[in-house]
């Protein structure tokens, strides 16, 4: 059997992290390769349902990523999200979602080793943890129960 | 019960509620308020919402134990919204209701007149928003104790033990929207579960698209829940979907220290920030 390669998603704002991604690669810095990325204008755009849909569509573990406190493009982007994730964190455990597999990191543009640090890192966590099936079942079960 | 008590009570419920006729009367008479929102008998032994414009009528009107639903839900709706001065027969949830879309300026405090009901069942009135924050300040009543029971049973299980109890309490929901409808906080002309470009959430009604409605739904109310729990009694199936918004308020309580609906000028918790709120996951 091939080695277990986990599916990570990562949401990132596209004047820090993805700038730092951009740095790690023009540095040839070499990491994990099972992280996609999804470039939003900035981590206050990116919803909570993306998270939930990342999970439903088959995500193993989810990166968040902006830029740190006080460096936001839009000045106050960045905190609006972390009030946002405080209350996502804790909604999520309450209905009893793997909190270890969502990942929230402030990664700036001049970070391209961070970035990947924080990839790899993450990466192997993950396989630690194995395949999340719990969402990936929930549907799975209920088209079959919708179809029948 | 002794027989002797059940009659006391029923003399002070029929004074209260005479009472209450008679301010409602005075009110319309005056032209104090254009339309009077109470409660009134339905048919088998159940309550339901009545609206009076005539003075003649108010002796529909009745206040006891049964009366629970949040009147405020109808508030914000076109039918009432287009009379000038709107009485409403408030107990302590549907004042905090009043004071939370006050702060989300979705009511004005001269629209509307607050024929307030303690939590001992008799008349109080309020000259205006200021008042009653006072007052829900000091008769705060919170949530049960016996959901606060669930909530903390909740909280001492493992995340695999939550999952399986949501999941099954979630794959029996139909997606009536019945919590939505009673939520005087669903106020949204067009709620995001009705967008289909983009899907925000699965459309069916499946144990996966519940369950992102209902996560979507908590995470909405947020800091706006004012604890009344009329979701959870409007369920047709009985899914205790108040838990959801109830833990958020005390998470939002506990991390921000805001509690929803205390305050006429208090904003909202979401989209505003502070630069040093709390947190120890991010890295």
């Amino acid at each position: 059997m091939s080695e277990y390669k986990p599916k990570i998603i990562a949401f990132v704002c596209t004047w820090c992290t993805y700038a730092g991604a951009d740095l790690a690669g023009t540095s040839r810095i070499k990491y994990a390769s099972n992280v996609r990325l999804i470039r939003a204008p900035c981590t206050g755009r990116i919803d909570f349902m993306l998270l939930i849909k990342a999970f439903t569509m088959g995500a193993d573990g989810i990166i968040v990523s902006g830029c740190h406190p006080n460096d936001c493009h839009y000045t106050s982007g960045n905190f609006h999200a972390r009030r946002r994730w405080i209350i996502f964190r804790d909604l999520a455990k309450f209905t009893g979602i793997d909190v270890n597999r969502v990942m929230f990191s402030w990664v700036s543009a001049a970070e391209g080793a961070r970035w990947a640090e924080i990839v790899n890192n993450f990466t192997d966590e993950i396989k630690k943890l194995g395949p999340y099936n719990s969402f990936r079942n929930l549907s799975a079960t209920n088209f079959i129960e919708a179809v029948v | 019960m002794t027989e002797i008590s059940k009659v006391e009570i029923q003399i002070a419920e029929d004074k209260n509620k005479i009472v209450l006729q008679n301010k409602a009367k005075e009110l319309l008479q005056n032209k104090a308020v254009d339309i009077i929102v109470g409660y009134g008998e339905g048919t088998d032994n159940t309550v339901h919402a009545v609206f009076i414009t005539n003075p003649d009528n108010t002796s529909e009107l009745i206040y006891d134990e049964r009366c629970l639903q949040n009147l405020a839900v109808y508030l914000l709706k076109a039918e009432v919204r287009k009379f000038t001065k709107i009485g409403i027969i408030a107990n302590i949830p549907v004042m905090r209701t009043i004071l939370q879309l006050a702060s989300e300026n979705q009511l004005k405090e001269e629209k509307i007149v607050i024929i307030g009901i303690t939590a001992d069942g008799s008349l109080k009135e309020f000259s205006g928003f200021n008042e009653l924050q006072e007052y829900i300040q000091l008769n705060n009543l919170g949530i049960s104790e016996e959901d606060q029971e669930i909530l903390n049973k909740l909280d001492s299980m493992t995340a695999e033990e939550r999952w399986n109890f949501w999941t099954e309490q979630f794959s029996r929901c139909n997606k009536c929207y019945a919590c939505r409808a009673a939520c005087p906080l669903c106020y949204c002309n067009r709620c995001q579960v009705e967008y289909n470009q983009p899907q925000i959430i699965t459309p069916e009604s499946t144990t996966q698209g519940n369950f992102e409605w209902h996560f979507m739904r908590a995470m909405h109310l947020a800091g706006r829940c004012i604890e009344c729990g009329e979701c959870g009694r409007a369920c047709n199936v009985k899914i205790p979907v108040h838990l959801l918004t109830f833990k958020m308020s005390q998470t939002v309580k506990n991390t921000f220290g805001i509690t929803a609906g205390t305050d006429a000028k208090l904003g909202s918790v979401m989209s505003t920030f502070k630069p040093d709120d709390k947190e120890n996951f991010i890295q």
